[in-house]
C-alpha cells in the first residue's frame, strides 16, 4: 500500500481544487500527441491529427482531454487504494484499447508540463515530488492488470 | 529521431531567449531532480548540502546548463561535440546513463514553469529530442 504523507495529500488537494479540467485536459492530450506522435495510434478515429495546428483545434482531442483528466477524480478521492480502484480501467485500456502502457508515463510527464506552466514558480519541489509520486501510482495502476 | 532544421531553429531560438536566467533554470533544474528523484542524491554524497536551492546545487545549475547551451552551437553534430562530456561521465563521474533523462525531464519542467508562453507543444518537442539526442551522446562512451 503507498504511505502518503498529510503534505503530500494536501499539496494533491489543492492541485485539482485550482485545476481548470477545460484548460489543462486538452492542453495536455494535445502536447502528448505533438510530442509523442506515436501516441495518435489510439485516436484513428479523431480525424485529423497531421501537424500541430491540426491537433490543438481538434475539437474530439480536446474533448477527450478532458474526459481523461476526469478520471484522474478517482484516484484523487481514493488515495489509499489506487490499485483497486483502476482495476476496471487498466483492464478496459489493457483488453479493449490496447494501448501500451509505456504511454500512460508520457502523458503524466506532459499533464506534469502543462500543470507547471500554469502553477509558474508555485509549483515548488515539493508539490512536484507529491503530484510525480501522485501519477507515478496512477500510472502503476493502470498497467497492473495487463497480462 | 533526428533534427529537423524547424527542430534546431526552434530550439537556437528558446535557448538563446533563456540563456539570461540559465543559472535559476539549472538551480531549478537540478534541486528537483535531487529532490523528486532522491536516488540521484548517491552521485552528490560529498556535498554538504543537498536542499534544493543550495550553493552547491546552483552553481553546479550552471554548469549542466552551460553544457546544453554548448550542445546547442554544435547542434549539428551533437554525438561528435560531446565526446569529452561523454568520456567525463562514463570514466570519470560513472553516472547511470538512466539518470540523463531524469536532469532533462527537470530542465522541460522548468521551462514550462518559466516560460509557459513561449513553451509550446512545437518548442517541447523539440527541445524533448534535442535532449534526447544530448542524452544519447553523453552515452557514447560508455561501453
Amino acid at each position: 500500500m503507498v504511505e502518503w504523507t498529510a503534505e503530500e495529500r494536501a499539496a494533491i488537494q489543492d492541485i485539482f481544487n485550482s485545476l481548470d479540467y477545460e484548460d489543462v485536459g486538452p492542453k495536455a492530450l494535445q502536447r502528448c500527441l505533438i510530442v509523442y506522435p506515436w501516441c495518435q495510434r489510439y485516436f484513428g478515429g479523431f480525424g485529423n491529427l497531421y501537424n500541430a495546428e491540426a491537433i490543438l483545434s481538434n475539437p474530439m482531442v480536446a474533448a477527450h482531454g478532458i474526459v481523461v483528466l476526469h478520471g484522474l477524480d478517482r484516484a484523487m478521492k481514493n488515495m489509499d487504494d489506487i490499485k483497486q480502484t483502476y482495476a476496471e480501467l487498466s483492464v478496459l485500456h489493457s483488453e479493449k484499447l490496447h494501448v501500451d502502457p509505456d504511454n500512460f508515463k508520457l502523458l503524466a510527464d506532459c499533464l506534469s508540463v502543462v500543470i507547471a506552466g500554469k502553477m509558474g514558480t508555485n509549483f515548488t519541489p515539493e508539490i512536484q515530488a507529491a503530484w510525480q509520486k501522485f501519477l507515478s501510482v496512477v500510472v502503476s495502476a493502470l498497467g497492473r492488470q495487463y497480462h | 529521431m533526428s533534427l529537423t532544421a524547424k527542430d534546431k531553429a526552434l530550439v537556437k531560438s528558446f535557448f538563446a531567449k533563456i540563456a539570461p536566467k540559465a543559472e535559476d533554470i539549472g538551480n531549478e533544474a537540478l534541486s528537483r531532480t535531487l529532490f523528486v528523484f532522491p536516488q540521484t542524491k548517491t552521485y552528490f554524497s560529498h556535498w554538504k548540502d543537498v536542499s534544493p536551492g543550495s550553493a552547491a546545487i546552483r552553481k553546479h545549475g550552471l554548469t549542466v546548463m552551460t553544457g546544453y547551451m554548448d550542445a546547442v552551437e554544435k547542434i549539428d553534430d551533437i554525438a561528435n561535440g560531446l565526446l569529452t562530456l561523454s568520456e567525463l561521465h562514463a570514466f570519470t563521474l560513472r553516472v547511470d546513463p538512466a539518470n540523463f533523462k531524469i536532469i532533462t525531464h527537470n530542465v522541460l519542467v522548468v521551462m514550462a514553469m518559466f516560460y509557459p508562453e513561449d513553451f509550446t507543444p512545437e518548442v517541447h518537442v523539440a527541445c524533448d529530442k534535442f535532449f534526447g539526442k544530448v542524452n544519447l551522446a553523453l552515452s557514447e562512451k560508455y561501453r
